[in-house]
């Protein structure tokens, strides 16, 4: 081996140091064709490293209590030594903003630098997800702009008011994403613009929906026309076009939070495809800095205590259990792709013939752009898999006493166990499928919503709050109603709830 | 392609907006639960912040999620006995089953899970237990007692200490007269230097007048080299004063009757009443100290400890305090220098033929060398003759005040409402 190359193994990091790493790294990647925006690596303590986890990780918010809560709850938690702080924050920015906390040691920042600032990067410039909601260009402008138009609002109407409105807004963020049309890009310049021509042109519109002198439709009183005239799930942006009584800026707030909702879900549906991608991608380029005699043993086995922590995935039984740990789930299922396309079994010809032998490379990042958590595992999760990791599927009917083990790791286990697991990531099945599916446009413009539950899956308790929520925002009675699979309509509540019938 | 930023250096506290928010936001229970927190401090503790505790649920944030029941199929890693068809039972909510549909994160052991607890500082601490409340008759007192300078910097002087030269004013001001000095005779200078090179470019210069000519311009660049580089009225100095350091000072005397008829719960109930006014002392003065004074028959100058937790018997004779304690303010601190507070506590009794003493002695040597006299009684049953002599009082002394308390719940609000802001009482 080549000692000339190796780098100092020293724990302690210094900026030449880290220059120096990240050089190397950075050329590792390039020959695994990692395409990233560029790195803007920025050093914070563990009080920024805080600051950063209440805001949601962004480097600019707005405002709001939660976030005080949040900054609480996580201080508390590092200073009483439950819980630890990551050891990075990437933001899927352009340039791509990475946050290494200054008490890592040198190894770690290695770690961080292969994981966050090559293997995120790369994920979020490449993934279709990303690449069609969410636009790493504008980003960081946007949140400027949002902070700075929260806290203007917040001196002409007051701290009370714009704290109201994104308490409600906030509780229907998870209702605020359009899950099919695209959002166009747009930047600050154009977002300032914009914002006061929407404003007029947007009152302009609710005026005239809520025209109070009736019109009369010549005869047929018979064909109530239904508005609006599909079920909208995307409940924010219905609200913030049509609620009658929303003054322009309320309208412009929710839009932000709608926007940064937006923003964010593309995250919430590529979790176990991400961290696996970039646990991947730390590990094969620090082996690679060891193959190459870049660094040493000492290296690697602190490298490899951190990765073995990372990626541990405690077995259902076990009193540290809580559900499958994407890390582990992800990098498994790389390592594993890498494994069928290089030394592919009978197994896997006969389950995977399209990549079975192909370039574990092209495959790779074949999978990395075209799919997310739910076709990822569907389509990937290969029956070896599930014999290492010991899967099994469970039904748990609440008519019934017992839950029913419906498939193991077995021949005829695999393809249900997929199917499940491949689910167990749809979001669509994990929150609740509200839509928006009537407005009284000439009546009392009351609002009627509809849940359809999933496998008879009930609404949680918080459904009353919820509704006091909209009742605030969209200014008019709120009515939920609940439509099972018979088609059977049932009232779940109404929001004042004295109106009930 | 990349570049390292270092933001360590960047204020960490991007989230105090938002914290303040957060408190903004709970304000009435933080206050619930800060005024609960004082019966737990040490009369001169305000050094600590506290502890708060918020119940859960006025924090949710809620947002529609899936509750209990329907079907749900769930994948679990680390099978180890189970077989397809298995029918096992099911386990207890919140363990295995990995359902995490929004209930909110299970709480570790330590804090309940319907609790949400968290650090105040001091001086939010401070903020919120006395909210609205001022101190009464609040006057300038005279600065006499100095304890200490700052050494400032005070311009500059044309007088001082060598090591205290200023050089850059100094060399400024040297330049400045050689400039003024030398101005006219560089001139000339420059007069007569044109002339002979004028001279030199002819083609038979007059010698004599060439010679004359450089002879002053000799003379003149001696007169120039002549005025000193730096002279004794360029020196300027950095200029040092002593500024005093102005302290208000505050002195409290702490009265109570330790007498038999005082139990422990009464004294506590006291306790309280001096914690509250030392804390809200301390906001306003730099320097307080605390003269606890303990009486049955006799009088006696105590420390916290003994003052709080000793138990005497006896009768009691409230103008033996009244009188000690007139001595050690005349004699210790003076009212020209000194804010004087006191609060005193009893439950009302008192040898009926002290009562009129005490009541002369308030009217005639003390409460006029007082900032704020409070009494609290402390008692369940009837006023006594202490009562009615001081409540006779409190109409002609406005820096004399009386309150009843019946019970600890009563601390709070009475002091509150001895001290609430003038305007708005």
């Amino acid at each position: 081996m080549n000692k000339a190359n190796r780098l100092d193994d020293c724990s302690d990091w210094t900026f030449d140091k880290l220059e120096s790493y990240h050089a190397q790294i950075k050329n590792i990647a390039q020959r695994y064709k990692l395409d990233t925006y560029p790195n803007q690596i920025e050093i914070i303590t563990s009080e920024q490293m805080m600051d950063a986890y209440s805001s949601v990780g962004m480097p600019i918010g707005y405002s709001h209590w939660s976030y005080g809560k949040k900054f609480i709850q996580t201080q508390q938690g590092y200073h009483r030594g439950q819980m630890g702080l990551a050891y990075e924050i990437v933001i899927n920015s352009n340039p791509c903003i990475a946050y290494l906390m200054e008490e890592n040691s040198m190894t770690m920042q290695a770690l961080v630098i292969a994981h966050a600032c090559y293997g995120h990067n790369s994920f979020f410039k490449n993934n279709y997800l990303f690449t069609t909601w969410t636009d790493a260009d504008s980003i960081i402008d946007y949140l400027v702009f949002a902070k700075k138009f929260i806290s203007e609002c917040e001196e002409k109407h007051g701290i009370e008011a714009v704290e109201n409105l994104l308490d409600s807004c906030h509780a229907l963020m998870n209702l605020g994403v359009d899950r099919y049309k695209r959002p166009t890009k747009i930047s600050i310049h154009d977002e300032l613009m914009r914002q006061q021509e929407r404003e007029e042109y947007l009152q302009s519109q609710v005026n005239d929906l809520w025209r109070t002198v009736p019109q009369k439709t010549e005869g047929d009183t018979s064909t109530k026309t239904h508005f609006p005239s599909e079920p909208q799930e995307n409940i924010l942006y219905f609200i913030e076009k049509n609620a009658p009584l929303l003054l322009p800026w309320q309208r412009e707030v929710i839009r932000i939070v709608r926007k940064i909702s937006q923003y964010f879900y593309p995250q919430k549906q590529t979790q176990v495809m991400n961290e696996g991608w970039a646990t991947f991608w730390h590990y094969t380029i620090l082996n690679t800095l060891y193959d190459d005699g870049v660094v040493g043993e000492k290296f690697m086995l602190e490298f490899l205590h951190h990765h073995t922590n990372v990626v541990h995935q405690p077995a259902y039984n076990r009193k540290n259990y809580s559900g499958i740990n994407p890390y582990a789930l992800g990098f498994a299922m790389f390592i594993d792709i890498r494994r069928i396309c290089e030394e592919p079994t009978d197994e896997d010809r006969y389950w995977f013939p399209d990549i079975a032998g192909s370039d574990w490379l092209e495959t790779l990042h074949f999978a990395c752009k075209n799919f997310k958590d739910e076709s990822f595992i569907s389509q990937y999760l290969s029956p070896k898999l599930i014999r290492d990791m010991k899967l099994f599927s469970v039904t748990d009917d609440s008519e019934v006493s017992y839950v029913l083990v419906d498939s193991i790791h077995n021949e005829v286990g695999y393809r249900a166990i997929r199917e499940n697991l491949a689910k167990q990531y749809n979001l669509s099945n994990l929150e609740p499928n509200i839509q928006i599916y009537d407005v009284q446009v000439d009546g009392d413009r009351s609002m009627t919503l509809r849940y359809y539950p999933h496998q008879s899956i009930p609404l949680g308790d918080s459904t009353e709050q919820m509704l006091k929520h909209l009742h605030s925002v969209w200014g008019f009675d709120i009515k939920l109603e609940q439509r099972d699979d018979n088609g059977e309509i049932e009232t779940l509540a109404t929001c004042p709830s004295s109106t009930k019938r | 392609m990349a570049h390292f930023i270092d933001r360590r250096l960047n204020g960490k506290n991007k989230s105090s907006v938002n914290r303040q928010r957060f408190i903004r936001r709970n304000k009435a229970q933080i206050k619930q639960s800060v005024s609960d927190a004082v019966t737990d401090r040490s009369v001169t503790d305000v050094e600590t912040g506290e502890r708060v505790i918020i119940p859960k649920r006025d924090l949710s944030e809620p947002f529609f999620h899936q509750g209990e029941g329907g079907i749900r199929e769930r994948v679990h890693p680390g099978n180890d006995q189970f077989q397809q068809g298995d029918k096992v039972d099911r386990p207890p909510a919140g363990g295995g089953a990995g359902d995490n549909a929004g209930d909110g994160e299970a709480s570790d052991s330590g804090d309940g899970a319907d609790e949400f607890s968290f650090e105040i500082s001091r001086d939010e601490y401070l903020d919120l237990l006395f909210e609205d409340l001022e101190l009464p008759n609040l006057e300038q007192k005279e600065t006499s007692k100095i304890e200490d300078y700052n050494v400032v910097r005070a311009g500059y002087s044309s007088v001082g200490l060598p090591n205290n030269i200023n050089i850059i004013r100094s060399l400024r001001k040297s330049q400045a007269r050689r400039i003024a000095l030398t101005g006219s005779k560089r001139r000339e200078l420059r007069v007569l230097e044109q002339r002979v090179s004028d001279l030199m470019n002819h083609h038979a210069p007059n010698p004599a007048e060439l010679n004359q000519l450089n002879n002053d311009i000799d003379i003149l660049k001696k007169k120039i080299a002549k005025v000193p580089f730096i002279d004794d009225f360029d020196l300027q100095f950095n200029n040092y004063i002593h500024q005093p350091n102005p302290s208000s000072q505050a002195v409290m005397f702490c009265l109570m009757d330790v007498s038999g008829s005082m139990d422990q719960a009464t004294k506590d109930i006291a306790k309280r009443f001096y914690i509250l006014l030392y804390l809200f002392l301390s906001r306003n003065y730099n320097k307080i100290e605390v003269v606890y004074i303990r009486h049955h028959t006799q009088a006696k100058e105590v420390d916290e400890h003994e003052f709080f937790y000793s138990q005497e018997t006896g009768g009691t004779i409230v103008s033996s305090a009244l009188k000690l304690m007139h001595d050690i303010q005349q004699k210790r601190y003076p009212a020209g220098q000194w804010n004087v507070y006191a609060a005193q506590a009893s439950d009302g009794d008192n040898w009926t033929d002290d009562t009129p003493l005490c009541h002369q002695l308030l009217e005639h040597s003390i409460l006029p060398n007082m900032r704020y006299f409070s009494y609290i009684e402390i008692t369940t049953r009837a006023h006594q003759s202490l009562w009615d002599a001081y409540d006779k009082l409190t109409a002609t002394q406005p820096t004399f005040a009386i309150k009843h308390i019946k019970e600890i719940a009563d601390i709070y609000p009475v002091f509150r409402e001895l001290f609430t802001k003038q305007s708005t009482r």
